[in-house]
């Protein structure tokens, strides 16, 4: 990858959806241990599992940060069930670039992060 | 006489492209690339010389254990040894570092000793010693940093005592390229009965090692950041030492004679080469010490602290650019900085549309990166085949940077 999309940037200066939720039902801290990378999401469902609201906190580079603002504005509304298919390739097509993969793990940083969100609700629920 | 002007062209990587712009190679802290003479060397072996060593009767074998043994030799010579049995093969630097934490340290190292290490060490030169510490219930103490990010002498004065068993210590910091003063370190050690480890990989292809005038006790390091191949690493130890140690990983080739029930081992070094080593690299890696040689270090080493010097002030012309450590200070070839609002990773990246490798991150020395107060850096480092112009094209990347990240992100 050698682009970085003006979408990407402005998610990136202006990130969407950053802060913490007042009552979220899951929260996760989510590090990539090979730059220190960090992002702390914030995750409240509707009764019918749809995805209410997202917050999340974060320090790192573009890709890591505007990935995470981009993934929030996508998720808010969708079913649980519906992202669990969620995959890198969508983190491409929200980024707007084909992510090399020495920069995967940064541009999946949030995606990593809401998967282990989404399988703490699914646990949540069944219990 | 080889020219540095010209010498890329010994260097065949330098004819491909990276995304179209010719290959600018500016992260030789992490691996260096290979002159032509290693690569055919490596070809050689395999074509001409291929045996196991150290065993056979017939003339491949004969070939290929002289071949392995004149690399051994020529290291010797280039770190002024005084003996080559005082050189054993590794894998790495970091197989030779862990060679004598488990065996020197494990035999040597007692509950309530004090091991010394720097602020500036690589992970290699420390998590050992966080391990052997751990294990012996003996007490890792660390050399810190001056403002300006110099190793603190009079803080490593007051650490050392009657407790101190070993002080391990790097001869180039990969992060900074700052250059201890090895020699008063090694000085003040022995003074209170301490032996010295030096982690040399960053500093003995740049410029010249003598192991016995620096009176050093182990010196490490690694073929690959060198001009030689990968898989190939080094222990350099005085040989009174080498031969108080028992064996690091036992089996094959390192035996005398072995009964059913007990094994008798060989002297110094095979006892410490164990199984069948990297022969063909090991045999390649002879090949670019005669290439260093012949270029000269001291060469080098002057190459190396010109294009640090032209590079360090032309980051110095942009407002937003922060190196990590001083013009004046003791550091060469490797040059670490930060960019205001913008990633070391997304540097990186750009750095590599323009064609520009430089590394990014945390170059294995989390805790430096903690003292320093920052997430990661960014690294240019330098070989004797980089040229002004390619320090031109790292100016070009970061203009490049301040066009897409045209504002400082306000953290």
């Amino acid at each position: 990858m050698d682009d970085y999309s003006e979408t990407l940037l402005d998610h990136y200066n202006h990130p969407r959806h950053t802060g913490a939720l007042r009552k979220p039902d899951v929260r996760i801290v989510q590090h990539n241990p090979l730059c220190g990378d960090s992002i702390c999401l914030d995750i409240a469902v509707t009764p019918k599992m749809k995805i209410r609201d997202v917050a999340f906190t974060g320090s790192g580079c573009a890709l890591s940060q505007a990935g995470m603002s981009l993934l929030s504005e996508y998720v808010i509304g969708k079913s649980c069930t519906a992202l669990k298919r969620i995959s890198s390739d969508d983190m491409d097509m929200l980024v707007g670039t084909r992510v090399s993969p020495g920069r995967r793990t940064c541009a999946d940083l949030g995606l990593a992060a809401l998967k282990r969100a989404l399988t703490d609700i699914e646990n949540k629920m069944k219990k | 006489m080889t020219s540095l002007a010209t010498i890329k062209k010994e260097f065949p990587i330098f004819q491909r492209r990276v995304g179209g712009k010719p290959l600018v190679y500016l992260d030789n802290a992490s691996t260096t690339h290979k002159p032509r003479s290693v690569i055919a060397a490596i070809s050689d072996f395999y074509t001409l010389h291929n045996s196991n060593i150290h065993r056979g009767i017939h003339t491949l074998s004969e070939e290929a254990t002289e071949l392995y043994e004149e690399t051994r030799k020529a290291t010797a010579r280039f770190i002024n040894a005084e003996v080559p049995e005082e050189i054993i093969f590794t894998r790495n630097c970091t197989e030779s570092i862990n060679l004598v934490a488990r065996t020197w340290g494990t035999t040597f190292v007692r509950r309530g000793d004090e091991i010394i290490v720097s602020a500036l060490e690589h992970h290699a030169n420390l998590v050992p010693w966080q391990e052997l510490c751990r294990e012996k219930k003996a007490k890792l103490l660390v050399i810190p940093l001056t403002a300006e990010r110099e190793l603190d002498m009079g803080a490593y004065q007051k650490l050392l005592s009657k407790k101190t068993r070993l002080v391990c210590v790097t001869a180039q910091s990969n992060v900074l390229g700052i250059r201890p003063d090895i020699k008063v370190i090694i000085k003040k050690a022995h003074d209170v009965g301490a032996i010295v480890l030096v982690d040399g990989a960053q500093s003995v292809g740049h410029r010249p090692t003598n192991v016995q005038s620096l009176g050093c006790d182990f010196f490490a390091f690694s073929a690959h950041k060198m001009l030689g191949p990968t898989g190939v690493g080094v222990l350099y130890g005085k040989y009174e030492l080498l031969e108080e140690m028992p064996p690091f990983m036992v089996g094959g080739d390192m035996v005398a004679t072995v009964e059913q029930h007990k094994a008798f081992y060989r002297e110094v070094p095979w006892r410490f080469e164990a199984g069948t080593p990297n022969i063909a690299d090991v045999v390649a890696f002879r090949a670019a010490l005669d290439f260093l040689t012949e270029v000269d270090l001291e060469k080098i080493d002057a190459h190396d602290r010109a294009l640090w010097t032209s590079a360090h002030q032309m980051l110095g012309t942009h407002s937003r650019v922060r190196t990590l450590v001083s013009e004046k200070c003791s550091a060469t070839s490797v040059l670490p900085f930060i960019i205001d609002g913008v990633h070391p990773h997304d540097i990186a990246t750009i750095f590599n549309s323009e064609g520009v490798a430089i590394r990014s991150g945390l170059h294995c020395a989390e805790p430096l990166h903690a003292r320093m107060g920052i997430p990661a850096s960014a690294r240019m480092s330098f070989y004797l085949y980089n040229t002004p112009e390619d320090i031109v094209a790292a100016d070009r990347a970061i203009r490049k940077i301040f066009r897409i990240f045209s504002t400082a992100k306000v953290v």
